[in-house]
């Protein structure tokens, strides 16, 4: 066999490994129902729940409760199925999360009744729509 | 205008392409209508920026772009951000630089100009299309940056007064608010604008059937194209690093990918480029490498921009409804390019002869290989969003999203090709400058190997490395420190300066390895909470708090320092430093204050009490925290914050620089201070001398003093006017309150004293001159606090050093390179 073959094996080995790696570690978009029986499965894998936070009939956000020294908080969330959660995150209120029209939580359930999130990102009014 | 230019642009490459076919006869002709077209194109177009450069200017808030991107508050030089903030900008500035570029290229070049004009005009007319703004029946070509607000906003205001003008503008994202981002966009757009330049002399030659010839005047133009982009990527990566709060240089975001990956791409054809001029061989990777450069530069485009990303990326752009478009634009160049070479592919040249291991192009060859699986594996869970959008279109359901740790599943490829990379450029570098076989290679390695050991040896031992792969990273780095500085210095002895690009930019290579293992590896988070206090709730005591809580004047132990949160400040401008609130009053108009006392630094008085000041952007707080070892006191560092009505808080660090580290902080939370909704009223009576309680804090009641004037009233005949020094004590700071009592005829007057720091409003309610008593009212409010974040980064400026000698390695190989290419014009070999 040529050398460059033996090259060429070996780029398309590490393609392979490169894609079933990706595959691997590629989060999935999951309601909170899908996301609980993942939990109850055992699989601890951090996934992607979309929704929004829970408002009041008057469109005030409800639900968040401030850690005492401020450094982490609750607040409740409504998946796209209309699924309630709680969820929890270890950092501060993020200033414009009340206002965030779409919440996008990652993270997994790290007990039956709470979602504890990694990472919070956020889809806020844009400013086309602020001057409305 | 935006037409005029998008004309122009067809035309001249219409005509550069008659140029190119014409014969000798027409060809003056042709060509001088050519440049005339391309004169008028790049008239047009630096008129075009120039309008919109205007309306930002001069504040036409009339004009959307202005409204969205402006406000007042802005200094001139944030005004050039204003302009590319905005998608269509943004474009523009692109389309400038490829202006530039043409320019350059239609006075350096003789045989070349025609082809490679057409490409450039072609790629303009694209680029133009996306600012045409031109909408034919349901479809809109393009979002031109000159629609007026009332076009677009159909707030109730436009249909009462059509010609109403707002105000003031929303102004520009205060992320953007930064030197770095001023110079960075233009950068990153120069380029991408400059990989077009060795792709047009790409399909130029293909098309002219000048198979290999391309190579020479293409080949300063990729480095300096690799140059120009590696230095907006790191500008940016500065920028994030300075201004973001993430904590670091880079995210692994979707758009910073975007523009790494053709990076890489550029890099790795730079080295099969200059394989081929050795040796003849590489020519058809290098030609596919120079192609998915360019090709990657519009994907990134178009991710970037076509809104595909959606909620993946914190900063990539609105969707302007320009996503077919742009999708047409990378597909039809990805087409006519792969046509091009296909067409003509059999006739470029190839060396049959198999590489041997001990020849450098097999080496270099490894080295784009590796680079280009790099580029790959990045790319590729990049795209994860564009794969759930194909597949949704054609029916199906994918649920895929982007790795949910990052950092962590980037890192784990890429620095280990990093590694290989490193050891590899090493290697590679004794081939290039020698023959080798394998006695003269081991006799050659072996110095630097045993040198690079030992260095690593000891700055494992000193740097208290003892992770196994961190361990391999720096070997790698030292190697190749060690291997290229071998190198170099042969090189600086020998033959000249022209020559040291590549050992050079290597040696950046294996700084920035040891760099980014330091600061990402070893990078510690100091601000968890030390005080041994905690804040009950189970399992979440279990957790990392990366933040903590610090009240003004009180000092919280955080790690090996003791912190403390001293209060706000603004920047004054004309005054070094910062200062602080309590000295300014501000007024009616945006950006500007009264002094309440001198200000003053440093034994000089810049202004005096009553004098107005001009603050640098108002809502900008700098928030002071101290930092002292054991009772020493330290340094203080002033992170930023600022509370944006439409983007929530935006936070910027403050970083005190060591040599051999950062220290970071950055606020995560602020006690909103605007409005306070004070507490009910809590009543003290106390006579001069006497020291009470108000809420936590011990106060004394000094005297109480009648006044003669009062501030800002005017004292009648016969009015009384009494004044309660007060003293409160928080920790180690005393404050002095001084409520107002005024009696003016029959009416009674207090003017109350707030101090927002330590969240107490107190009113010098009634005095009570039979029981020598004064009655205090007492209103409450939170004490201000910072919720804040500190990190340690060790050894930062490694990165930082190995960035600017890469550069200045891609510096001095565009100088060879260029030369060289000069010198074969001149000669008539082009």
């Amino acid at each position: 066999m040529k050398k460059g073959h033996i090259l060429g094996i070996g780029v398309i080995a590490i393609a392979i490994v490169i894609i079933i790696t990706m595959m691997g570690s590629a989060s999935t978009y999951e309601s909170f129902n899908t996301a609980r029986t993942m939990a109850i499965n055992g699989n601890d894998k951090a996934i992607h729940v979309v929704g929004e936070l829970k408002k009041n009939t008057t469109g005030n956000v409800v639900g968040i409760e401030v850690g005492e020294d401020k450094t982490s908080f609750h607040f409740m969330m409504v998946d796209n199925d209309g699924v309630e959660q709680k969820v929890f995150y270890n950092e501060p209120v993020p200033a414009d999360f009340h206002r965030s029209e779409q919440v996008v939580v990652i993270g997994s359930y790290k007990r039956d009744d709470l979602f504890v999130a990694d990472k919070i990102l956020m889809k806020c009014p844009s400013k086309y729509q602020e001057e409305v | 205008m935006v037409i005029l230019v998008f004309v122009s642009s067809i035309v001249t490459a219409f005509s550069y392409y008659k140029y190119t076919l014409a014969n000798e006869l027409e060809r003056a002709g042709w060509r001088k209508f050519s440049r005339i077209s391309f004169y008028v194109h790049a008239v047009a177009s630096i008129a075009v920026v120039a309008i919109l450069f205007n309306i930002i200017y001069n504040f036409r808030f009339e004009y959307f772009y202005a409204y969205s991107h402006a406000s007042r508050a802005l200094p001139v030089h944030y005004m050039i951000s204003s302009f590319w903030e905005g998608q269509e900008g943004s474009f523009l500035l692109w389309i400038f630089w490829n202006v530039v570029l043409g320019i350059v290229l239609v006075h350096t070049n003789k045989s070349w100009e025609g082809p490679v004009m057409v490409v450039f005009a072609l790629v303009q007319a694209f680029l133009v299309s996306m600012i045409l703004g031109v909408v034919i029946g349901d479809l809109k070509i393009g979002s031109s940056p000159f629609i007026l607000l009332r076009d677009v906003s159909n707030a109730p205001i436009f249909s009462i007064d059509p010609n109403f003008v707002p105000e003031d503008g929303t102004g520009l994202n205060p992320l953007l608010q930064n030197i770095w981002m001023v110079i960075h966009p233009p950068t990153l757009f120069l380029g991408y604008a400059s990989t077009l330049v060795p792709f047009a002399y790409l399909m130029g030659g293909l098309a002219t059937g000048r198979y290999k010839e391309w190579i020479r005047p293409a080949l300063p133009w990729t480095i300096f194209s690799a140059f120009i982009l590696g230095m907006g990527i790191m500008m940016g990566a500065y920028w994030a690093y300075v201004t973001l709060n993430f904590g670091g240089y880079w995210n692994w975001d979707p758009v910073e990918n975007a523009s790494y990956v053709p990076w890489l791409i550029l890099v790795a054809s730079i080295h099969t480029m200059i394989t081929y001029k050795k040796s003849s061989t590489a020519l058809k990777t290098s030609i596919v490498l120079v192609i998915t450069s360019f090709i990657l530069v519009l994907y990134a485009t178009f991710l970037v921009r076509s809104g595909v990303l959606g909620d993946t990326s914190v900063h990539s752009f609105t969707d302007l409804g320009l996503s077919g478009q742009l999708l047409i634009y990378l597909l039809f160049f990805l087409f006519v390019a792969i046509f091009i070479s296909a067409k003509v592919w059999k006739h470029i040249p190839s060396s049959e002869k198999e590489a041997s291991v001990y020849s450098r192009e097999f080496w270099i060859f490894i080295g784009a290989t590796t680079l280009s699986l790099m580029a790959f594996q990045v790319i590729l869970p990049t795209s994860i969003p564009v794969f759930n959008a194909v597949i949704e279109s054609f029916g199906g359901i994918s649920n895929m999203a982007p790795p949910a740790n990052q950092e962590e599943f980037y890192s784990k490829f890429q620095l280990w090709f990093a590694v290989a990379l490193a050891i590899l450029t090493g290697v590679g570098q004794f081939f290039w400058w020698k023959k080798m076989d394998k006695k003269a290679l081991k006799d050659a390695l072996t110095v630097p190997y045993v040198i690079a050991m030992i260095v690593s040896a000891i700055i494992i031992t000193l740097g208290k490395v003892y992770n196994i792969s961190y361990i391999v990273i720096v070997v790698a780095g030292a190697f190749t420190i060690i291997a290229n500085g071998t190198i170099l210095i042969k090189i600086l002895r020998k033959s000249s300066f022209k020559l040291a690009g590549g050992s050079l930019a290597h040696i950046g290579l294996g700084m920035i390895l040891i760099g980014v293992m330091f600061s990402s590896g070893y990078s510690q988070v100091i601000s968890t909470n030390m005080s041994g206090l905690t804040y009950k709730k189970d399992w979440e005591d279990e957790l990392n708090k990366e933040n903590v809580l610090l009240w003004i004047n009180k000092p919280l132990q955080m790690l090996e320092y003791d912190v403390i949160y001293r209060g706000r400040h603004k920047k004054v401008s004309g005054v070094p430093g910062y200062v602080s609130v309590n000295k300014l009053q501000s007024t009616e108009k945006v950006n500007e204050a009264i002094a309440l006392a001198d200000i003053e630094v440093k034994g000089k008085t810049y202004h005096k009490k009553g004098e107005k000041v001009e603050i640098v952007l108002e809502e900008n707080s700098y928030f002071e925290i101290e930092y002292y070892k054991g009772d020493d006191y330290k340094f203080t560092l002033y992170p930023m914050s600022q509370p944006n009505p439409t983007m929530g808080l935006i936070s910027s660090p403050d970083s005190k620089w060591f040599v051999g580290k950062d220290l970071y902080t950055h606020i995560s939370a602020i006690n909103d201070y605007d409005e306070p909704e004070w507490k009910d009223d809590e009543f003290y009576e106390a006579s001069p001398g006497e020291q009470f309680h108000i809420s936590d804090y011990v106060t004394t009641f000094e005297s109480g003093e009648v006044l003669d004037e009062v501030e800002g009233l005017n004292l009648k005949e016969g009015d009384v006017a009494v004044q309660a020094n007060l003293i409160i004590y928080d920790n180690d700071i005393e404050k002095r309150l001084k409520p107002i009592f005024i009696i003016s005829g029959n009416q009674v007057g207090r003017v109350p004293v707030i101090d927002q720091e330590l969240g107490v409003k107190v009113e010098l309610n009634n005095i009570i001159p039979e029981e020598n008593k004064f009655s205090f009212k007492v209103n409450r409010y939170q004490k201000d606090y910072v919720v804040m974040k500190a990190m340690v980064k060790p050894h930062i400026n490694i990165l930082w050093a190995g960035t600017l000698l890469m550069l200045i390695g891609f510096g001095v190989a565009i100088y060879r390179r260029y030369d060289e290419f000069i010198k074969m014009r001149d000669k008539g070999l082009e």
